[in-house]
């Protein structure tokens, strides 16, 4: 494929995003940066079901002057990855806060945010 | 050490394979069925010009729900997580500039309004009920930044909230009482196609998940002011 069309890019990026969030998931020893990789990693994965909607010279799925009911079918960009990401960004958000306000009260318990002062927790 | 080269070597392996995966993907010429099912009927069985609302609220309805309950739960366990007993500050906060004050008289209404208006038009433009939440969240996030003391009442969110929720339960089961299942539009008529009260039950739908979504938002970050007053 093309890694200089727009999709080219943008699954690179997405990519290069996965593994810098599966990089710092795996190394970081600080639970907040811990999350941020988990952030990044998501808008990795977001980022590439997105790009795999897009056709070239296709425009957004709505339906009005420009976009009319008969030749939707070859302008419109494909609606259902989109619908998902929808879905995945405000699962996302949920995540996170979860793990934000998990890791505030982990914090209350040790002072500390460095995970290898959570031993107890190690399997 | 050891760990650092298992990192890496994994890092190495995943990014080939995302390499070699990039390098075989073809770049679609035409929609696959079921988006060219959507694309085609759309309009005609749910009457919204937005396809992808019309997918997210009616034909996977399902999905938003479960996704409604996700983050219903998320904000109860922040709600959890975060339970304060003492809710008095123990030190005296600055206050904020004046600038910030009348930029929060001036703005808050306008994106209150704002948001109603993306979950409202969430059939007709690019937007939609979680947008609209998100919207009247960031709201409340300017409040907040003004005073963090402001009095606002946690159980008036927590009723909003159960309110739009169940609300939006019992549209899905009038749908299947009056019309073919579950979350189905068809229990008011779909009106003229394109108008603000058009798409049968969609604009009602997305008004309540907007409604749940700002509120459910708004107690996570309500909960997180809150527990500054803990620590010092």
């Amino acid at each position: 494929m093309n890694f200089f069309s727009v999709q080219g890019i943008s699954l690179t990026i997405g990519f290069i995003l996965i593994l810098i969030g599966l990089w710092g998931i795996l190394t970081q020893r600080n639970l907040i940066r811990i999350i941020i990789g988990f952030t990044i990693f998501n808008n990795g994965v977001n980022l590439i079901i997105v790009a795999l909607a897009y056709m070239k010279g296709r425009t957004a799925p709505i339906i009005d002057q420009v976009v009319t009911r008969t030749d939707a079918v070859d302008k419109v960009a494909d609606p259902i990855p989109q619908a998902l990401v929808l879905t995945a960004i405000v699962i996302g958000v949920g995540v996170t806060a979860v793990m934000l306000s998990y890791t505030l009260r982990m914090y209350r318990a040790k002072h500390s945010l460095e995970i290898n002062v959570f031993t107890e927790s190690k399997w | 050490m050891y760990k650092k080269l298992f990192v890496l070597l994994l890092l190495a392996v995943l990014g080939w394979s995302f390499f070699t995966l990039l390098q075989t993907h073809q770049e679609r010429q035409s929609l696959n069925p079921l988006s060219k099912h959507y694309v085609e009927k759309g309009p005609d069985e749910v009457g919204a010009p937005n396809l992808v609302t019309a997918i997210v609220v009616t034909y996977r309805g399902f999905d938003t729900l479960g996704e409604v309950t996700i983050l219903f739960v998320s904000a109860a366990i922040v709600g959890l997580f975060l339970k304060t007993e003492n809710r008095r500050r123990k030190y005296k906060i600055r206050s904020t500039s004046e600038i910030l004050h009348a930029a929060q008289r001036l703005l808050f209404p306008v994106m209150i309004l704002f948001g109603i208006y993306i979950f409202m038009n969430g059939h007709l433009t690019p937007g939609g009920g979680f947008q609209g939440g998100a919207v009247i969240a960031t709201a409340m996030i300017l409040v907040l930044l003004t005073n963090p003391e402001s009095p606002i009442s946690h159980r008036a969110f927590n009723l909003l909230e159960s309110v739009s929720g169940f609300s939006y339960i019992i549209i899905g089961v009038l749908g299947v009482l009056l019309a073919g299942g579950f979350l189905d539009n068809h229990i008011l008529p779909l009106g003229k196609f394109g108008n603000l009260f058009s798409a049968g039950a969609i604009p009602l739908i997305y008004s309540f998940v907007g409604l749940k979504v700002g509120s459910e938002l708004s107690s996570i970050i309500l909960n997180l002011n809150d527990v500054q007053k803990d620590d010092k």
